[in-house]
């Protein structure tokens, strides 16, 4: 791997009133990449998210763009970057077709009305190139199944041509057949050269799509690993802490010096 | 370092793999769940598709629509030829030009605030001060030209901007304190209420002079029958020009687009609809200029709420605040901007009905026009639970309450069954929004 990682956290840390939520975390995504964020409920992933995604700063520590310190104090900053988050509650509007929900906020305009056909023609064209498929781009939201509302929030955050992008939990609401969708989705994103953050409860999940997979644990990194060199049954241990210990340190540095 | 783990295979990491369900999974199934042959016709649109078909694709649209609880105005359409129907073989003078033309004219006040109430509606909230707005801006035209002589047009000026202070101040309230728009508009009912008595004053009664520029926006009647004739075209003929557009448009740019059968079949109901109604009209006294000033109105916000980014955004704020939010949107300006165009259009309404019974009194804007303009709303097919309906709600709504009225008077029916027939039919149109609601959402969840 040449050159920095698009995303470096180094150093991060966060406290909210008595709660120490992040300390001295570190973390890189590269470009092509899958890193999953792993961690039991409350080991501060959602926070490390929102901090990257702009939604609140850190206290200490520096979040890295592509080499350079850069400050991220608004989610527009993060968007601007090239950081695109898809929140856990999708936050899609039902009553607004697919089309209308894409381009939310940033709608193509022709002499001041929106440009309908422009649009519509982009958001096949990006449908197509992540290989979705949906029965039209002209159905309103809440006429689609979970797993293809997930896939519609994920094209959405693609819209501004992003570079790195956050998933918070995209499987956790969905069966196993809408998970498969999801998860081909992710490899297409690395596959087109992006840098993705995963965020799963779900073991299996990681396991088939992450390249490397980053445990927190009370706010604190606790292990790096590969997945092609880890059994599942380590990122538990290092997940619910019972291997709080050198051979994990030892780890995670190695991944580390990897880089 | 790691991007070619999953590409070349790897008999190590592929045995972890392989027991994962989703493997099992046909790869690339994003659409799985859909029946479509994806791969030949990637993401068309299969309404345009079966549209192609003529009146069987409208029959499978029709179908379509029914079973996924997108019925939009289909019941108040049904509806309206049901009591037209009723009406008119109970007593023919319903149908008669006279009564028709009457009509046209008289739903005009409760329309325009109908239309105000629709806006509201689309952020899923509600104004209970539109009839005492209505009322009071009424009360300040009546007061300043007649009492205080000021200029008709200046006259009228306020009265539309008092109303949209009145929805400004509202606004605020709501969107900036957080007070629940229900309890805002409930407090304004009274509070402007109490502002028209007092403006009113000890008489309590303005009478208009019948010549004032109010007056004659309501009573002016184009007795041409060109004048119909020429709206029936130019509205017929605005249709056409913009489906053929947006049909090139979209041809052009390689999207779906309605076929030309299609838009030939769209221009010819509208064509007869709008010829049979200026047909009417002439038949008695011709076109009235409060009907055009309402279609105008109509048809501009809509407009608006169709095609401008403003109007997305009240729809998205009616859909998921928190996704409206997230998109970067204003939260605290829609929500002020659309409480004063409710009350901008609740002045509007009121001068209209202020003209229809030439004063302003401390009667206007109370009774049930309050209750007929959110019904109206609701009947015309916007749905109180916000994102979903359109501004032509406000007219099809309108006739639906006008026709009941008319013909019950006709019928010489008291206000008694009038007002029970209409509540049932409010009744009956907010449990098609609800049972509509609540079909969609099964249908989200596939
Ligand atoms: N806005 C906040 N105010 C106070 N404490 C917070 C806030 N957000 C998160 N925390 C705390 O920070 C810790 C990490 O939370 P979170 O990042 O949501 O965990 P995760 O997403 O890994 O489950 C928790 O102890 C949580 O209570
Ligand atoms: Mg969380």
């Amino acid at each position: 791997m040449t050159g920095s990682p698009v995303l470096a956290l180094r150093g991060v840390s966060k406290r909210f009133g008595a709660v120490q939520a992040l300390t001295d975390i570190e973390l890189e995504v590269n470009a092509g990449e899958v890193v999953a964020l792993v961690g039991d409920n409350g080991a501060g992933k959602s926070t490390l998210v929102k901090a990257v995604a702009g939604v609140n700063q850190p206290d200490e520590g520096v979040i890295e763009w592509e080499g350079r310190p850069v400050a991220i104090h608004r989610p527009q900053d993060a968007q601007h970057l090239g950081v695109a988050t898809v929140y856990q509650d999708l936050a899609l509007c039902d009553n607004l077709d697919v089309v209308g929900n894409l381009f939310l906020g940033r709608e193509l305009m022709r002499f001041g009305v929106l440009d309908e056909v422009r649009m519509e023609k982009r958001s096949r064209t990006l449908l197509d190139t992540l290989s979705i498929r949906i029965p039209s781009v002209r159905i309103p939201i809440a006429s689609l199944s979970g797993g293809q509302r997930q896939v519609v929030a994920i094209a959405r955050s693609l819209i501004g041509s992003p570079k790195i992008v956050i998933l918070d939990e995209p499987t956790a609401a969905l069966g196993v057949e809408q998970t498969a969708q999801v998860l081909d989705l992710v490899e297409r994103l690395r596959d087109q050269g992006l840098g993705v953050i995963l965020i799963s409860h779900n073991m299996a999940d990681v396991m088939a799509v992450a390249d490397r997979i980053a445990v927190l644990r009370l706010g604190r990194n606790n292990g790096f690993f590969d997945r092609r060199s880890t059994s599942q049954e380590e990122i538990i241990s290092a997940i619910t802490g019972a291997t709080d210990n050198a051979v994990t340190r030892r780890q995670a540095r190695g991944t580390e010096g990897d880089l | 370092m790691s991007d070619d783990g999953n590409n070349t295979p790897q008999p190590g990491n592929g045995s972890r793999r392989n027991p994962l369900p989703e493997d099992a999974m046909p790869k690339g199934g994003v659409n799985a769940p859909v029946p479509v042959a994806a791969e030949a016709t990637p993401a068309v649109d299969p309404r345009l598709i079966i549209r192609q078909e003529g009146v069987k694709g409208y029959l499978g649209e029709f179908r379509r629509r029914v079973s996924s609880g997108e019925l939009g105005s289909l019941p108040v359409v049904l509806a309206l030829i049901v009591i037209w129907a009723v009406f008119g073989s109970l007593n023919s003078t319903f149908l008669s030009a006279q009564n028709l033309s009457n009509l046209s004219q008289q739903i005009v006040g409760t329309g325009m605030i109908a239309i105000g109430v629709v806006f509201v509606l689309l952020l899923g909230e509600i104004d209970l001060s539109v009839g005492s707005v209505s009322g009071l801006c009424a009360a300040i035209f009546a007061v300043m030209n007649v009492t205080h002589g000021v200029n008709e047009w200046v006259a009228l000026l306020s009265a539309v901007a008092g109303g949209a202070v009145v929805g400004l101040i509202q606004g605020l309230f709501f969107a900036k304190i957080g007070v629940p728009a229900f309890v805002v508009t409930l407090a304004g009912f009274l509070f402007w209420n109490g502002l028209m008595l007092q403006i009113l004053g000890a008489s309590g009664t303005v009478n208009l002079s019948g010549h004032d520029i109010v007056s004659r926006l309501y009573t002016t009647i184009y007795g041409q029958a060109i004048a119909a004739y020429a709206l029936a075209a130019v509205g017929v003929l605005l249709f056409l020009g913009a489906a053929l557009l947006d049909a090139g448009r979209r041809r052009n740019a390689g999207v779906p687009y309605r076929p030309a059968s299609d838009i030939a079949l769209r221009t010819i109901v509208l064509a007869v609809l709008a010829f049979l109604a200026a047909y009417t009209l002439n038949q008695y006294k011709g076109l009235p200029l409060a009907l055009l000033i309402f279609l105008i109105f109509i048809v501009v916000l809509d407009f608006v709420l169709r095609r401008t980014g403003y109007g997305r955004q009240i729809f998205a704020l009616g859909g998921n605040i928190e996704g409206a939010r997230r998109a970067g949107i204003n939260i605290s300006w829609i929500r002020i901007s659309v409480f004063m165009i409710c009350s901008t259009m609740a002045a509007v309404g009121g001068l209209f009905l202020a003209a229809q019974i030439q004063s302003a009194s401390q009667t206007s804007g109370g009774g049930n026009l309050l209750m007929n303009a959110i019904a109206a709303a609701v009947i015309g097919g916007t749905s109180l639970f916000g994102g979903r309906g359109n501004t032509w709600s406000a007219l099809l709504g309108a006739l639906v309450i006008g026709s009941i009225q008319s013909g019950m008077n006709i019928q010489g029916l008291s206000n008694a069954i009038q007002f029970m027939i209409t509540g049932a039919v409010l009744l009956a149109a907010v449990v098609i929004d609800s049972l509509s609601r609540r079909t969609q959402r099964a249908a989200g969840r596939a």
